[in-house]
């Protein structure tokens, strides 16, 4: 079906301005966070009410129309990338929150509000939602739960479906569905931890009602100084051995260490090779008792250095390098390419020194940040788009990394998703048969994959295509690493 | 002593595909009450057992589905770990596998989170008597639709579980209780909630003949500064009362062969109030031991803001979860063809037609 027709059957139940097909307005939909892949869908629309989301769908299963719904189009993953014959179901009109129970603690929400602004809307009541991924002012709670989104405090508090409750979601047969409720158990399979992090495969999720959580009466930040990143990585383990769960607990090394400094000046050690920022949250008497652990912890680690936060503003000001390690990489790099990779926590010495090795090889710079809590690893990889064949090394790189984190017992995606950026990694990490099962569990939910087609999880050929490119006789890659 | 079954397993499942014979999943059998009544050949997996993986400092353990969980409380022990959910309804002869199955957690739940908030990767036997592993042993994993989640409660009608990673926490440093004199039910579960909302240290509630305890768990300055703030009579013996709790060893449960569960948004009031029932999560998780007792609840289930589970007793031949929505019941005969397409794995045991 050409453009013009498709967008003729959508005015009949949309409003013209929900439907965009002019060539011009279409380019701001091309791409989504994760700029390197661009393509125009058909046509975009933009419904307002759950009715209109149902008429979108039917739709488009009625003339077999792909469909990619898209919140604030802030992957990373390329999880919204548009497909050429298909539409993009813009759900950033449905922007309400609808309903805020003090009592039980919870909100329910469209998907199309902001992450940020749920917090904002119970601020008054002492609560918050607690997962915070670092795009938390522009991201949507839609595409979180699609994503599964994570930040820098899920060791203690968890990811998005450790504090979604309830979801509606319309089927592709246009039918709405609640999936859990507001209670902590549910009859049935576990659909709701099916529905989070499904990337957009399973159905359109229309409404979110999300746990609140009370808000810490204090929080504390120190910052450890390390002459290595080993000696980092084994201070965290010594800081949780000793059964403590700081609120969250990053690491930079020096390149990121460097690139924060002189982008948003936080007194940043510049000859470090590693930083801790340890953030504890509890009661005052609580913090104030596991300040000083942590501190002996650093210092018999071998930290250089502690310093404790000493008011709101140093700990904002603590935090600000590292919530700004990418723009800070953005700005002395022309390109950045951001890895999501999660290895067990332990193997951060050897997969750091094997990623610098990796980073001479290619001649390409790498800078690391670490959600080193719960092991998620963010290499920087550092290129320039306009020197022909750098985007391609750039991704060559990026993938030996994932292989490295397959490789180590991890896996290639934390929290950023796999999209249209990770399929080959994913023909590693899962054999034939538990892929074969993805597309099983999909085609239970939409026989005639209409649904973000050609993301997750990759086809049998892509497969064959990739381990062409990239296995060699069964070698083992990285032989000169440990077995963990 | 090899305790690697797998093998075994698969060849067993493969037999039961080829038969067209149902299999019954079995590990320490201690919850055949639960869910409808078990059908088919058994498949013992109690032998497959052991730790795989444990490393106290990444918070993760790996064990075979058939490893006492009694076993693997005490290792994590020695290690000043613990399971997160207080795994629920458990004797010595209880099996990781079949506490993952069942998906039925402890008094923690509330704070802490239930049994599929700590589960982090599995390794299966699927209808097609494929061993398949999904997730992994790291905190953060988006990698693939979330099947070990989904295995949480599935009562082995989508796998027969082999292995399984869990996060696991440390034990808190200091743990008390405190009790209250909370004559009406709705008083506790206002109190309970409006204590939920405030920024403190908060590991159960339970509500029980007249009485409503709290437990505290944290550093000890922590938890000493919030009963403060509280109030309420140090209970010194209460370890045993919320082992007993989220075993049924009290005397509520212990005097009937019939309890029903009510699952329901933590702050709902109750409109009449039974004379027998205990409450807990908060307000969350209501048992009750009389049919009529949970009538009050009916408009609430049928408009899906609570779930009422037939727990234990009565007619397991019948429903004994509540009803699902035509949609949803489709999805999940689809999920169930999906995974098994021949039923073979513990088929009926959920609902009848899974």
């Amino acid at each position: 079906m050409d453009r013009h027709e498709l967008s003729r059957l959508f005015k009949d139940f949309l409003p013209g301005e929900a439907v965009i097909d002019h060539p011009v307005s279409l380019k701001a939909y091309e791409c989504d966070g994760l700029s390197a892949y661009k393509q125009q869908p058909l046509l975009v629309v933009l419904p307002q009410t759950i009715t209109q989301v149902q008429a979108c769908v039917s739709l488009c299963s009625e003339y077999q129309i792909p469909i990619v719904s898209r919140g604030a189009g802030t992957s990373l993953s390329g999880g919204a990338l548009p497909h050429a014959q298909g539409i993009v179901l813009s759900l950033a009109k449905m922007n309400r929150i609808l309903d805020i129970d003090e009592y039980n603690r919870t909100a329910t929400v469209e998907p199309g509000v902001r992450n940020l602004a749920i917090s904002q809307a119970v601020e008054h009541l002492g609560l918050y939602y607690a997962p915070d991924p670092s795009s938390q002012i522009a991201c949507s709670i839609g595409g979180n739960v699609a994503e599964n989104a994570g930040g820098v405090h899920c060791l203690k508090y968890g990811l998005t479906v450790h504090n979604i409750l309830e979801l509606k979601v319309v089927t592709i047969d246009g039918e709405l569905i609640t999936i859990g409720s507001k209670a902590l158990a549910n009859p049935g399979y576990d659909l709701l931890a099916l529905m989070v992090g499904s990337e957009g495969m399973l159905g359109i999720i229309v409404e979110v009602t999300v746990k609140l959580l009370p808000q810490p009466e204090t929080a504390k930040v120190l910052m450890g100084v390390f002459d290595s990143v080993e000696q980092a990585g084994d201070a965290v383990a010594a800081i949780i051995a000793d059964g403590i769960i700081p609120a969250g607990i990053e690491m930079m090394d020096n390149p990121a260490i460097r690139a924060a400094e002189d982008f948003v000046h936080a007194n940043y050690p510049v000859d470090a090779q590693a930083i801790l920022l340890c953030e504890l949250d509890g009661t005052e008497q609580e913090v104030s008792v596991l300040c000083q652990r942590v501190k002996s912890i650093l210092n018999q680690r071998g930290a250089n250095e502690t310093r404790l936060a000493k008011n709101e503003a140093e700990r904002a000001l603590f935090w600000s390098g590292r919530k700004a390690a990418f723009p800070a990489v953005g700005r002395i790099s022309p390109d950045y390419y951001c890895i999501d990779g999660t290895i067990p926590r332990k193997t951060l010495g050897p997969v750091l020194n094997e990623i610098n090795r990796l980073s001479e090889q290619y001649q390409l710079r790498v800078a690391n940040v670490f959600h080193a809590g719960d092991g998620n690893l963010h290499p920087l990889i550092l290129y320039d788009s306009s020197i022909p064949g750098q985007l391609e090394q750039t991704e060559e790189l990026g993938s030996k990394i994932l292989q490295l984190c397959i490789e180590v017992g991890g896996t290639v995606t934390g929290e950023h998703g796999v999209g249209v950026e990770k399929l080959g990694e994913m023909c590693i990490q899962f054999n034939e048969e538990e892929r074969n099962q993805f597309h099983r569990l999909r085609e239970a939910f939409d026989p005639d994959k209409l649904l973000n087609p050609g993301k997750a999880i990759p086809t049998l050929a892509r497969c064959a295509e990739h381990n062409a490119m990239h296995v060699h006789k069964g070698e083992v890659p990285f032989p000169e690493l440990d077995r963990f | 002593m090899d305790n690697n079954a797998e093998r075994s397993l698969v060849e067993q499942v493969l037999k039961s595909i080829s038969d067209k014979r149902a299999i019954n999943i079995v590990g320490g059998d201690s919850k055949s009450f639960y869910g409808r009544t078990p059908c088919g050949n058994v498949l013992d997996v109690s032998k497959h057992a052991g730790v795989v993986n444990y490393e106290p400092s990444e918070l993760v353990i790996t064990a075979r589905a058939g490893t006492h969980i009694n076993e693997i409380e005490k290792l994590l022990a020695e290690n000043q770990q613990m399971l997160g959910f207080e795994p629920a309804f458990c004797n010595q002869y209880s099996t990781l596998g079949g506490v993952i199955a069942a998906g039925l957690s402890g008094p923690r739940t509330a704070s802490s989170g239930a049994v599929r908030d700590f589960i982090l990767g599995v390794k299966i036997i699927n209808g097609y008597g494929q061993v398949l592993r999904f997730g992994g042993q790291v905190m953060k994993n988006v990698a693939g639709f979330d099947h070990s989640r989904l295995m949480v409660g599935s009562l082995g009608t989508l796998g027969v579980l082999l292995e399984v990673s869990m996060r696991v926490m440390p034990i808190p440093e200091t743990e008390m209780t405190v009790s209250f004199e909370h004559e009406d039910a709705n008083n506790a579960i206002e109190f309970f909630n409006k204590l939920a909302a405030k920024p403190w240290p908060l590991s159960a509630s339970a509500w029980l003949q007249g009485q409503s305890k709290i437990r505290l768990s944290g550093t000890e300055n922590g938890v000493v500064e919030t009963i403060k703030n509280i109030g309420g009579e140090q209970d010194d013996n209460a370890d045993q009362f919320w082992i007993d709790l989220k075993n049924h060893d009290l005397q509520q449960f212990k005097q009937t062969d019939f309890i029903q569960r009510v699952s329901m948004p933590s702050a709902a009031e109750l409109s009449t109030n039974p004379a027998e029932q205990v409450i807990e999560w908060n307000g969350g998780q209501r048992w009750y031991f009389d049919q009529d007792d949970v009538k009050q609840f009916q408009s609430q289930v049928e408009l899906g803001n609570a779930s009422l589970t037939q727990f234990r007793g009565g007619d397991r031949n019948a429903e004994v979860f509540s009803k699902l929505d035509p949609v949803s019941m489709r999805l999940h005969q689809n999920i169930k063809n999906a995974f098994d397409p021949d039923r073979i794995l513990n088929p009926g045991r959920m609902y009848k037609d899974l």
